[in-house]
């Protein structure tokens, strides 16, 4: 019966100023009704002031067999980071 | 009214388990992010990882069979919000039964993501292939069972699934964090509920006290069979879904309830509850666990009832969902 009712992703902001937040996921057969169901489910209680929903289909996802080699090429560039320069003594405020 | 102890206690383990989430995430693997790793760093496992097959099927039995409780839960308690006793309690106990609803449908997601469907979850609920907990099969007889089940049930519940925020799998916590938080209104709610009555005429203080009698070992119950015979319980420790036994968790409840019955001036139906100095705990009788097994396999007050009204609430309610499609339906044809 929900197998044709498509899976919805719900993200959540508590409160201005911060980012939407992946709350959980739930089925409806259309944007404007997940909607109201993320906002029946996920703030019955005033944790959001905005709710976000994505069609689960649409998320691509990268693979955890691939995380090493996906992500392996920042590993090296330690020089991205402040802490790789070291500054003369006495050097303040940089 | 007096504080209900451990209530706060608890919360704070919640939040202590959402803080270690957090921190544990932070915290880097050393090598290989095996399944083994994962668990030993008390990390959690996503949905993509990979994961013995057992572990997986073992947490879709799980998950499903908490997700049921919650959807029969609201049974017992539905029976009584036509009847409450005034418009307050009335949107209490709504606001109670709606959560259940809720706790319904982050469990359902969060079984969905080791790959069994929403279908798949909604026809072993119906046709009985999954269980719900036993504790629903026992009738509501009285508007004090609502403040019984409150204290008792849902404290059972809470004192089952605060640990339960600690599961190495991660949709599973971090659905439970959300659950068991607002799990601490439903407990607080019936302790209060309750604590009225016991304050009220002779009359109610007698059907607070007969809820008690009968709610008490059917909630000792919710904890599952002793430690010998707990089938699944090994395996479940080693892979960090489940964090106390059975009896240990039990133990625990019963240490909450008592001092918290003092203050209601209820008993609870135990001669032989007393204070064993040495263990520091409660000694206390056991529930009936064959009675327990009864119930599971089919056999309790109002199985049948429970199924029935579940099959008829799905069947009636068959023209909603197909009406939300064709509203979805006409919608997206008005844009094409
Ligand atoms: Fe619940
Ligand atoms: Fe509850």
């Amino acid at each position: 019966m929900t197998s044709d009712v498509p899976l919805w992703e719900v993200f959540v902001r508590a409160r201005r100023g911060l980012a939407h937040t992946h709350a959980g996921s739930l089925h409806a057969p259309d944007a404007d009704m997940a909607l109201r169901h993320a906002r029946d489910l996920y703030t019955r209680r005033q944790e959001g002031v905005s709710i976000w929903v994505v069609p689960a289909t649409e998320i691509t996802a990268s693979s955890p067999d691939e995380k090493d080699s996906f992500f392996d090429p920042a590993a090296d560039k330690i020089y991205r980071h402040p802490t790789f320069y070291e500054l003369p003594e006495g050097v303040a405020h940089l | 009214m007096p504080g209900v102890a451990g209530a706060e206690r608890l919360l704070g383990e919640v939040e202590e388990a959402e803080a270690a989430l957090r921190e544990a995430a932070e915290r880097e693997l050393d090598g290989e992010a095996s399944f083994d790793a994962v668990i030993a760093a008390d990390q959690k496992i996503e949905p993509r990882d990979a994961m013995p097959d057992a572990y997986r099927a073992g947490l879709i039995r799980q998950i499903a069979q908490h997700a049921h409780s919650e959807i029969i839960g609201m049974q017992p308690e539905g029976n009584w919000i036509s009847r409450a006793p005034s418009l307050r309690r009335k949107a209490i106990l709504l606001a109670k039964v709606q959560d259940e609803a809720g706790h319904g449908l982050y469990l359902y997601a969060a079984a969905e993501t080791l790959g069994v469907s929403r279908q798949e979850l909604d026809t072993a609920l119906l046709t009985g292939k999954q269980k719900y907990s036993s504790i629903f099969n026992y009738p509501t007889l009285s508007w004090a069972d609502m403040g019984a089940i409150g204290w008792l049930v849902d404290g059972a519940a809470i004192v089952n699934q605060v640990p339960l925020c600690r599961c190495s799998y991660g949709p599973y916590a971090r659905a439970m964090i959300r659950v068991c938080k607002e799990e601490s209104f439903h407990q607080r709610q019936g302790y209060q509920s309750l604590y009225v009555l016991a304050q009220g005429t002779p009359a109610q203080r007698a059907m607070a006290q007969d809820a008690v009698d009968r709610w008490w070992y059917p909630s000792l119950a919710m904890f599952g069979p002793p430690d010998a015979d707990s089938t699944h319980s090994a395996q479940s420790m080693a892979w960090k879904v489940k964090r106390f036994s059975n009896d240990e968790l039990r133990q625990r409840f019963v240490d909450m309830c008592v001092p918290q019955a003092e203050i209601l001036g209820l008993t609870l139906p135990d001669p032989d509850l007393t204070w064993n100095e040495q263990r520091g705990h409660y000694d206390y009788t056991a529930p009936d666990f064959e009675e327990l097994m009864r119930v599971v396999k089919g056999d309790g007050p109002c199985n049948r009832q429970r199924m029935a009204h579940r099959n008829r609430a799905h069947e009636e309610g068959a023209w909603v969902r197909e009406a939300a499609a064709a509203y979805a339906e006409k919608n997206r044809k008005a844009v094409a």
